[in-house]
């Protein structure tokens, strides 16, 4: 029963995707660490570490494509759950260092020392304990997403209102984690992370070892998003999408379903968080900023919202481009990304998964018959 | 002429007003201090000029020259300052005090802050700032740089806190008498906080001189402070606490407040009267000025939101992009400045007025070429358009970062806008009270052009009913475009004021965007009404919460307060009714 609920939903193409990740996460690691550094196929640990980046942020568009495009909420907050859960991870590595800090205090970190704080803040005990500081990474953006979804779909605040409100909470925590008062080491954040579990972050071993964990991270979230999305529920879902009152007319509790979903997506963004503190070695109060969220968006979109392996490929492939355009021409980079967002809006609303089939299609079958099918238009949404 | 200094009755002294003053100007007395500094053989065919001077111009100049001859004695007190014990410094410095002639001032500046030294050679005293290897020499009188000095050539006179103390004392006296009205002010300011009791002689005579009505006022409550420090009659110290009381600030609150504690029975009871009184007037006074600071920074969200109230509110186009119309505006204003700086540099103070209009075409244009190029293809698709501007509004910034650089460009204020003036207890600064009157007018522009004007009455129609509109043959692409022109415009406009106040760099809108956002959604979409008292709101809101949780916490409280709101009002405080909501 358990497995036909994960199972049932799966089409070829998410299996082939899952094969690939599933070679990638065996591959990557192999090659760093299987051949010797002079080898042609040998992948510097740098290159597994911006992978394993990658594939954190592919998570996190799952997340937010799994409310986007299956829910239709815009959200531009989905950052500050990715933060938060990096800010849980980042308080593990912390404690993780010690009394190798650069004061040697053996139960407070650095900043604390600095700023002549006597005990540590009851929020962070037993976040020494890794599963203690996994399951924030998951329940503290779950439970923020609940609290805020709670009244949000409840007041039937919807569409663009959400899309703000998302924004000004992302602001907000921005602000706070700022200030020093709060405990999370203000404007710098946590860093200068010694070792996970035991093992030296900074040896390529753990390097694609945290890799390994994101892909099967992402794959996990990637069952789990199929399994939903094609379910009873996942139908409900796109309902709401396209025609919300006709749903809730229909005797479905809109809100409901819209904050489990909400608050699912919250949970992967803080695991993706999570995984990403470790590999980048520090967490800052940066990675709240609204721009991040609003990044974020463009990559499901680019990638095709409304499926799941678009906004893993969209999150790859302008990261990609990020780092590639930083490195060679920084000066063009928000030049590029501002003409995405245009070019996706205007020309791909589908994005590349969404749009790339029906192109091929076409261009195929153009000379033989095919006159516009009509029904493979979006309905409006008539409300 | 003066009383010599006591030392101070109170140790609360801070470094004084009067240390931090800018030097006496030298210019009023420079030659005949200059003949006094001659060697004698050379000072008396000098101040025999002097008096063929001083008959040709009058009496006046008779005490000058008896002044003249005061500043041998004068020169002989700072010299003495060199030597002795710090007991015996302390006479002297009393003594110098004592002759009561405001240009020991510098002398006395100099040795408490550690910069009067001894020439070895002769004993002869200067004022020696280091310079290289060694030290600037500055004759303590004329002011006149006397060359350099080795290290070794000179050696500073050392004082110690207690005589720091005396020093403040006594320039606080000495200043009463200086030239300068900033400088009197200072040194009434600084009587009012020692409450030097030994000062109400020298108070009464400044005052007698004084024509200065603020500094008079200054020095009446110092005087008044003095009085009760004092051990002069009751009725005198009963009236020094009414002055004070109508004073009212807080400075005159602590004097009274203390003898309120301290003082004999009568006088504390009529001082623990004055002081609830004053303790009312104070809270009346912190609520005005938050009040004030509250309108002063709801000029700013109001600036920064309404052209956000035109695209977004009217529109309903989510335009990402409005924080750099804004910021447009600013380089903007920016750039004529740098015109009239090269063209006509007499007439800056109107580069802002011809930045106005300037600001409106550039950004209105742009605008247009926008809404003309991205947002028609993206009717009615909220969330694309949100993102298309979000890429419209990254091209923008780094456009401007390539073009002008990252760093901050300077927009200078014209001299209208600079300065301050009092009102009660209030220090109002002419910059935010112009930018008060400018949004406000703004906003009545606005609204009239909204309400009055016959392409107001098209705006209002496509945006009630788009189909309708264009059946009575009104061109709604045309006005669409406009009306994004006329947002965007006035985004521009609002960045020429905001210039004044905060730093153009092409980050300028970012940091404007989400208070826009909030603003124009707390007031209500589609009322510019709202928009103007969601503005005021918020900010009275915010600068009523920063005194308990400071200027971060205020703001997230601000926020959440936001957030909870919407969930309550989503369609904001005045919320549009009827069926134009639903189209």
């Amino acid at each position: 029963m358990t497995r036909r609920f994960f199972t049932h939903g799966m089409t070829r193409g998410s299996w082939v995707f899952l094969a690939l990740l599933a070679a990638a996460g065996v591959l990557v690691p192999a090659l760093n660490l299987g051949l010797p550094a002079g080898h042609p196929l040998h992948m510097p640990t740098y290159a597994v570490t911006l992978s394993g980046k990658y594939l954190t942020y592919a998570l996190l568009a799952l997340a937010l494509d799994l409310v986007w495009g299956y829910c239709g909420i815009l959200s531009l907050g989905h950052a500050a759950f990715f933060a938060l859960g990096g800010y849980a991870m980042g308080m593990y590595l912390m404690r993780q260092i010690g009394p190798r800090g650069v004061y040697g205090d053996p139960l407070l970190p650095d900043f604390m020392v600095f700023l002549d704080w006597q005990e540590l803040p009851w929020y962070w005990l037993g976040f020494d304990a890794f599963p203690v500081a996994l399951a924030m990474a998951l329940v503290v953006p779950g439970l923020l997403a609940f609290v805020f979804g709670w009244f949000a779909f409840r007041a039937r605040v919807g569409g663009v209102y959400l899309s703000i409100i998302t924004q000004a909470m992302t602001y907000a925590l921005l602000l706070a984690f700022f200030r020093n008062d709060m405990g999370f080491g203000g404007n710098n954040g946590l860093t200068d992370f010694k070792e996970i579990l035991g093992f030296d972050l900074q040896s390529d071993a753990t390097r694609a070892g945290l890799f390994a964990a994101s892909a099967l991270a992402l794959g996990l979230a990637f069952v789990l998003c199929v399994a939903i999305t094609s379910s009873r529920l996942g139908k409900v879902l796109v309902a709401v999408r396209d025609a919300e009152s006709r749903t809730r007319f229909l005797g479905y509790r809109v809100e409901h379903y819209k904050l489990f979903v909400w608050t699912v997506s919250a949970m992967m963004a803080g695991l993706a968080g999570a995984l990403y503190v470790p590999q980048v070695g520090i967490i800052n109060p940066g990675e709240f900023a609204p721009a991040n969220s609003i990044e974020a968006v463009i990559w499901v979109a680019i990638g095709g919202r409304g499926t799941l392996v678009g906004p893993v490929l969209g999150a790859g492939l302008v990261n990609f481009a990020k780092s590639w355009f930083t490195a060679a021409l920084p000066e063009l980079w928000l030049f590029a990304l501002g003409a995405l967002f245009i070019a996706v809006t205007l020309f791909l609303p589908k994005g590349l998964v969404g749009s790339l089939p029906r192109l091929w299609a076409n261009a195929t079958s153009a000379r033989s018959k095919a006159p516009p099918d009509a029904r493979t238009k979006a309905p409006a949404a008539a409300e | 002429m003066y009383p010599p200094p006591p030392t101070l009755p109170r140790a609360a002294l801070n470094a004084g007003a009067a240390a931090s003053a800018p030097p006496a100007p030298k210019s009023s007395r420079g030659p005949m201090i200059r003949a006094c500094l001659l060697p004698p053989a050379q000072a008396i065919p000098a101040l025999r000029a002097l008096l063929l001077l001083a008959l040709v111009l009058g009496a006046s100049l008779a005490g000058s020259l008896a002044r003249a001859e005061e500043s041998a004695d004068l020169r002989a007190a700072i010299a003495a300052l060199a030597k002795g014990s710090f007991a015996e410094t302390e006479k002297r410095i009393a003594a110098l005090a004592a002759l009561g002639d405001a240009r020991a001032v510098p002398a006395l500046e100099a040795l408490a802050g550690g910069d009067l030294y001894r020439r070895e050679a002769d004993g002869a005293v200067f004022i020696a700032r280091s310079a290289g290897g060694g030290y600037r020499l500055t004759e303590p009188l004329s002011l006149q740089d006397v060359g350099t000095a080795g290290r070794r050539e000179v050696k500073k006179i050392r004082v110690n806190n207690r005589l720091r103390r005396t020093i403040r004392a006594a320039l606080g006296a000495l200043t009463l008498s200086a030239s300068d009205p900033a400088r009197r002010l200072a040194a009434a300011k600084a009587i009012l906080k020692t409450r030097d009791g030994e000062a109400v002689e020298a108070l009464d005579q400044a005052l007698a001189r004084e024509t200065d009505p603020q500094v008079a006022a200054v020095m009446q409550a110092a005087r008044a402070a003095a009085v009760l420090a004092s051990d002069r009659s009751a009725e005198e110290k009963s009236a020094a606490i009414d002055l004070l009381a109508a004073r009212g600030d807080r400075e005159a609150m602590a004097i009274v407040a203390s003898i309120a504690t301290a003082g004999d029975a009568p006088l504390a009871a009529q001082a623990k009267a004055a002081v609830a009184r004053m303790e009312r007037s104070q809270a009346l006074w912190d609520v005005a000025r938050n009040i004030w600071y509250g309108l002063s920074l709801g000029s700013v969200l109001l600036l920064a939101a309404i052209g956000l109230a035109i695209t977004f509110g009217v529109m309903g186009v989510i335009n990402m992009a409005h924080g750099e119309m804004v910021m447009l505006g600013a380089y903007t204003a920016f750039m004529v400045q740098g015109l009239f700086g090269a063209l006509a540099p007499g007439l800056i103070d109107y580069a802002l007025v011809v930045a106005l209009p300037a600001a409106f075409l550039v950004t209105g244009l742009v605008g247009i070429a926008i809404e003309r190029g991205v947002i028609r293809f993206l009717h009615a698709r909220p969330l694309e358009t949100l993102l298309a501007t979000w890429g419209v509004s990254l091209i923008l910034q780094q456009g401007v970062r390539t073009l002008f650089g990252p760093t901050n460009r300077e927009v200078g204020s014209p001299s209208f806008m600079s300065g301050a003036f009092e009102l009660g207890q209030l220090t109002i600064t002419y910059n935010r009270l112009w930018i008060l009157v400018f949004s406000l007018t703004l906003f009545a522009a606005l609204i009239a052009a909204m309400r009055k004007t016959r392409f107001g009455l098209t705006i209002r129609a496509v945006t009630q009913n788009r189909r309708m509109a264009a059946s009575m043959g009104i061109r709604t692409p045309l006005v669409d475009a406009l009306t994004f022109g006329l947002g965007s415009g006035i985004a521009g406009i609002a960045g020429v004021a905001l210039s004044q106040i905060d730093n153009v760099s092409p980050n300028l809108g970012q940091s404007y965007i989400i208070d826009s956002f909030m603003v124009v959604v707390f007031g209500g979409v589609g009322n510019l009404w709202g928009t103007l008292l969601g503005a005021m709101s918020l900010g009275i809101a915010n600068k009523f919460l920063e005194p308990f949780a400071g200027a971060v916490l205020a703001k997230i409280l601000v926020l959440v307060f936001l957030i909870l709101f919407i969930q309550k009002r989503p369609r904001g405080l005045f919320a549009l009714k009827g069926r134009a909501v639903e189209a």
